[in-house]
């Protein structure tokens, strides 16, 4: 049956979709669902923004660290599946042009909430289910879960009524769900800002222990070093189109722009420099014969003055930094090879303005 | 019954999973798959995948900086 058809008899078992993002209150909103007896599945949503993950997997020193995908072990903790959907390409349309603006950051959080449980209300009208919920608090977060911007989310994401956020049910109007007796009210929760003793507390009464603690949130727009670096590559190319592999490239090795119409990705550390080096095709690279060094990537436009001030600059982050000349081999995207021997950029000449 | 694989190198969490999720809608109750991937997180997370969704992980393994998952499509 679609959301917004007529509800079901009551003997039914309900069916609602829950966002799960993998933090804690996504994890207890669902659980609180499984409580009353309703038919939960799980649904995440890849931005390509998402802090999941990507990091760990390319930097090499983190690569002993346990790994796992908070989302899904929410699913695995709570019984339910969970369906995980690639939104890269539609969310561009979020993330340039956003109707209620951008956060402290490059971060739309209420147009992509708005997106999301549309989304998510698209998937419940096609497999049959009844009802949407989210892990939402009212006064967590200062744009998306205000008091005023949670009816915005249900009503311009169409999922209206549909939406129910049970464990801040009791601060907002009552939802079909609850209206319709599917699911007790006085059962649900009524938390409310910043503080999160609550549902630690409540946690602790489901027995989770070892659920994500993310510092800072789980999307990287939300990051002002990221911002940064997404707003720097969209001036330097004079158009905020953008890739997977530019938003990829924006998390890995120290950015470095010593001109407006380059800019350096150095590795910095051998998990970094092969991940680089897979977009050797792609952009110019730098690396050094002599001593062991970074991978580069030079981002832009480069005369031949340009190739010997970014191999100074690989240089410099090599172990050749102190000798008087260091051999670097500059590599064009056609495979044609120069060897440059040049002397390491000292560290005061690279202008603290360069990095990005 | 058959067999499959599923290229996901240089992808990393959570595309290996999803490519892994929408290869699978494709197959048939009883087909095997091998997932290759770069991302050593994969092999924590397809097998997280298929133990949810209820598909038989049959072998795992770790070499040359990529690592295998083989699976079962179980019916779900």
């Amino acid at each position: 049956m679609s959301v917004s058809s007529a509800p079901q008899a009551n003997s039914q078992q309900r069916k609602a979709v829950a966002l799960i993002s993998g933090g804690l209150d996504s994890l207890l909103a669902a659980r609180v669902m499984l409580e009353q007896g309703i038919h939960v599945e799980g649904i995440n949503f890849f931005t390509g923004f998402c802090v999941e993950g990507h990091t760990h997997a390319i930097r090499k020193k983190d690569k002993s660290k346990p790994k796992r995908n908070n989302a899904l072990w929410s699913a695995e903790q709570l019984g339910i599946k969970l369906h995980i959907i690639d939104i890269v390409d539609e969310y561009k349309d979020v993330l340039l042009n956003p109707k209620y603006g951008y956060g402290a950051n490059m971060n739309p959080c209420l147009d992509c909430k708005i997106f999301m449980v549309n989304k998510a209300k698209q998937w419940a009208d096609e497999n049959g289910f009844d009802f949407i919920i989210t892990g939402e608090v009212v006064g967590q977060r200062p744009m998306s879960q205000r008091k005023d911007t949670m009816p915005i989310i249900s009503h311009h994401s169409g999922a209206d009524d549909r939406l129910l956020r049970p464990l801040s049910a009791r601060n907002l109007p009552p939802t079909l769900p609850e209206k319709e007796g599917w699911i007790k009210r006085e059962e649900l929760y009524g938390f409310s800002g910043r503080n999160r003793k609550p549902q630690m507390a409540l946690a602790k009464q489901f027995g989770f222990e070892d659920y994500a603690k993310p510092a800072g949130g789980c999307c990287f727009l939300t990051d002002e070093n990221y911002s940064a670096k997404l707003v720097d590559l969209w001036d330097a190319r004079g158009t905020r189109e953008y890739e997977m592999d530019d938003i990829m490239l924006l998390k890995v090795g120290r950015h470095i722009r010593p001109a407006p119409h380059y800019k350096l990705i150095v590795g910095r550390e051998d998990g970094e420099n092969k991940f680089l080096q897979g977009y050797k095709n792609s952009y110019i690279s730098f690396k050094t014969v002599n001593v062991p060094g970074p991978l580069t990537l030079l981002d832009g436009v480069a005369s031949d003055e340009d190739l010997k001030f970014a191999a100074q600059i690989t240089a410099r982050f090599s172990q050749g930094k102190n000798q008087p000349n260091v051999t670097i081999e500059a590599r064009r995207t056609n495979g044609e090879t120069i060897q440059l021997d040049v002397t390491p950029m000292p560290i005061d000449e690279i202008k603290p303005e360069w990095y990005v | 019954m058959a067999h499959y694989e599923l290229d996901a190198r240089r992808m990393f969490c959570p595309m290996p999973v999803i490519r892994t999720q929408d290869k699978v809608k494709q197959l048939e109750t009883g087909d095997t798959l091998e997932v290759v991937s770069t991302d050593p997180g994969a092999l924590n997370d397809i097998p997280a995948w298929c133990r949810i969704n209820g598909h038989k992980v049959l072998e795992t393994r770790d070499a040359d900086d990529e690592v295998f998952v083989l699976l079962e499509v179980c019916e779900s």
